[in-house]
């Protein structure tokens, strides 16, 4: 077995592990309450997977998070924080539809790429200039700098339709703006009705390709090479060569493209306009995204995919079962909670074998290597 | 400028900053014996919650804030363990209880008092205005009507500053945080000392938690913290590590508010004024502050081999 199936299978099985532990203790907390684990949970699988609607609305929803999730991977690649990806996220979903209803003249194709680049343009400017260079230059720290300029993102995107004579507000009685011009809606994901209804758009083949691009971006070409360096080794990297303060300007940058793309794809392919729906929060989740990911791209695609489930699922899981939907907020934190305590095992079994009569523990059995 | 000569500015300022000034303590405490902790968010809901259920369930508001520090402290005792004992990464392990805390209580709430909120007869805790300051011009507004938490969060300011920086258990701590393996080779034990940062963080936040659901109001609501717990991770950032640092940001931080909520109603639009402390926080974190050092040992499990 080589080296790349070896790790693959390392970083999909403990994520699994995790969340096999935390739907175990999900499980007995709902039995307590007096509900049928079976039933729950069947509820929420088949709420999140039953059927091609269902399936649907799961990808569909994990469009974003797979996005948003390779760009804070990105950062966290190089060992910085971006907890801000909601504010990128929604300046980027701004400047798409402001777009998306204007330059009406143009063809459908350039129409949307133009949309696109603005949000990813976006959303880079929004993370990677005031956090990018007041990282690399004053030493400001970015989870202050992301989450603050997040909250001022919303805020002006919120402005733009909020009260009446706003920017960007249709007339009217509800905060919107105008719908983008028809042909740049985004197709269907496959041609099938099913998918039309569940608003699962061509955006999750955008999200699929970006995912490629991030690893090849990250492992086979001197820019992610440098990148990785920067975040194994600040002042190594220093030695070496790199341009430490361009790196986190570009870095955080790039973390902010995507966001501003998963924006500008939410926007065409599903909502089609702005509204007051900032409570989606999509920038918080996908920061766990990438943590049960491990930072790997193709593991975004799948853990943006499980949280999305767990979101469908859940709301179905109530209406079904009665038990409340924040239970996959739980089970999020507990899945969470393993992924972070790997060494549990380890340090479980050593504790077992010190307990045990006769047998001596050696100290190196103690928790194995650091990770 | 006559908004600066309104009385409500000062005292929303003082007890905007409440919410943040405890949990940011909270952090410094962990982080200065080197547990990087960004968990405040969950655990300020999580000690919200049982603040309002207890507070309900015995008629006392000061039993609710016992049974919020107590609910406050069991997570982050587990929270430390994690971290601690079997050398999680911390902040993913902060985000694991940032999601759980918004979960449990969210699911709490909904299966014990149902879909309509807590009960609306909920005791609150005590509101509270001293004559002898109420009166005295400037420093009369900033204590006009406030809660009992606003004065216990003045002497946590100060108890923690003497306590980090003025005794020798304080000394210790600080010494964990930036150099465990030195600490340890002098004795120190690391390990019960950040157990002590991070347990005394989680009380302070769950406090925190506390005065928004019995403090100013006498309920809960699904993720009524809001993001506080993040803002306050960026105040102690900003307080560089440090109490009254700490209770500086978030002063900063609560006055930029309150200046938002006065000028409400003239010309400038709500949404713009909102932005006003997140602005002013990134202007006084690049122009003024600079950069900040967090202790050196900060979220460095430390595994000795014994």
């Amino acid at each position: 077995m080589n080296k790349f199936w070896r790790n693959a299978l390392r970083s999909i099985g403990m994520p699994l592990l995790a969340s096999l532990f935390a739907i175990v203790i999900g499980g007995i907390v709902v039995a307590a309450i007096g509900y049928n684990p079976l039933v729950v949970y069947g509820s929420l699988i088949s709420g999140a997977f039953g059927n091609l609607y269902n399936l649907g609305t799961t990808l569909s929803g994990a469009t974003p998070l797979i996005l948003i999730g390779l760009g804070i991977a990105i950062a966290f690649r190089a060992g910085l924080f971006n907890i801000g990806a909601d504010g990128q996220y929604w300046v980027g979903a701004m400047v798409s539809v402001w777009i998306g209803y204007h330059f009406t003249h143009l063809p459908g194709l350039p129409h949307i790429l133009l949309a696109l680049l603005g949000g990813m343009l976006a959303g880079g400017i929004w993370g990677g200039i005031v956090p990018g260079l007041t990282k690399a230059y004053l030493g400001a720290h970015e989870v202050i700098t992301t989450m603050m300029m997040s909250y001022i993102g919303i805020f002006l995107v919120e402005y733009m339709i909020e009260e009446q004579n706003a920017p960007m507000r249709q007339p009217g009685s509800f905060p919107v703006s105008p719908p983008i011009a028809g042909n740049t809606q985004l197709a269907t994901f496959l041609p099938l009705n099913v998918f039309q209804q569940a608003q699962l758009s061509v955006g999750l083949w955008i999200a699929l390709a970006a995912a490629v691009v991030v690893w090849i971006l990250l492992q086979k070409t001197t820019f992610g090479f440098q990148v990785r360096a920067v975040g194994f080794n600040q002042r190594a990297s220093r030695y070496a060569g790199i341009r430490v303060p361009l790196y986190t300007v570009l870095t955080l940058g790039i973390s902010g493209v995507f966001a501003g793309l998963a924006g500008g794809v939410q926007m065409l392919g599903v909502q089609h306009q702005l509204n007051d729906s900032f409570a989606s929060q999509y920038g918080y989740t996908a920061i766990v995204v990438s943590l049960l990911a491990r930072n790997n791209p193709f593991g975004c695609i799948l853990s943006g995919i499980f949280f999305a489930a767990l979101n469908t699922g859940g709301q179905n899981m109530q209406q079904v079962s009665g038990v409340p939907a924040s239970l996959t907020d739980v089970l999020t934190g507990l899945i969470i909670f393993f992924v972070a305590a790997e060494r549990l095992i380890p340090v479980l079994r050593a504790w077992a074998r010190r307990r045990s009569p006769g047998r001596r523990s050696h100290p190196a059995d103690e928790g194995g290597t650091l990770a | 400028m006559t908004v600066l000569a309104n009385p409500q500015l000062w005292a929303g300022t003082l007890s905007l900053a409440v919410p943040l000034a405890f949990p940011a303590i909270g952090g410094t405490f962990s982080e200065r014996t080197g547990v990087v902790n960004i968990a405040m968010e969950g655990i300020m809901l999580v000690g919200a919650f049982f603040a309002v259920a207890c507070s309900h369930w015995t008629g006392s508001a000061w039993l609710g804030l016992l049974a919020a520090m107590a609910a406050g402290g069991l997570v982050s005792w587990v929270f430390a363990w994690a971290a601690i004992r079997i050398a999680a990464d911390q902040v993913v392990l902060g985000m694991a209880i940032n999601f759980f805390g918004a979960g449990i209580t969210a699911f709490l709430l909904n299966t014990i008092f149902g879909y309509n909120g807590t009960p609306t007869t909920t005791p609150s805790l005590p509101m509270v205005t001293i004559p002898a300051l109420a009166h005295v011009p400037v420093l009369g507004w900033f204590f006009h009507q406030q809660s009992i938490l606003v004065y216990l969060m003045l002497a946590v300011v100060i108890a923690s500053h003497w306590f980090l920086f003025h005794t020798r258990l304080g000394l210790r701590m600080r010494a964990v945080g930036e150099n465990p393996l030195a600490a340890d080779t002098l004795g120190l034990n690391v390990w019960r000392l950040r157990y002590t940062g991070v347990i005394i963080g989680g009380i302070l936040s769950a406090v925190g938690g506390a005065y928004l659901s019995i403090g100013i109001l006498n309920s809960f609501d699904v993720n009524m913290t809001n993001g506080r717990g993040y803002i306050a991770l960026a105040a102690m950032i900003f307080g560089k590590w440090t109490p009254f640092g700490s209770f500086g940001a978030a002063l900063l931080f609560g006055f930029a508010s309150s200046l938002g909520n006065a000028l409400q109603g003239n010309q400038v639009p709500t949404d713009l004024l909102a932005m006003l402390p997140y602005a002013l926080t990134i202007l006084a974190l690049a122009g003024l502050v600079g950069r900040s050092t967090a202790p050196a040992a900060d979220g460095i499990p430390y595994l000795p081999n014994r």
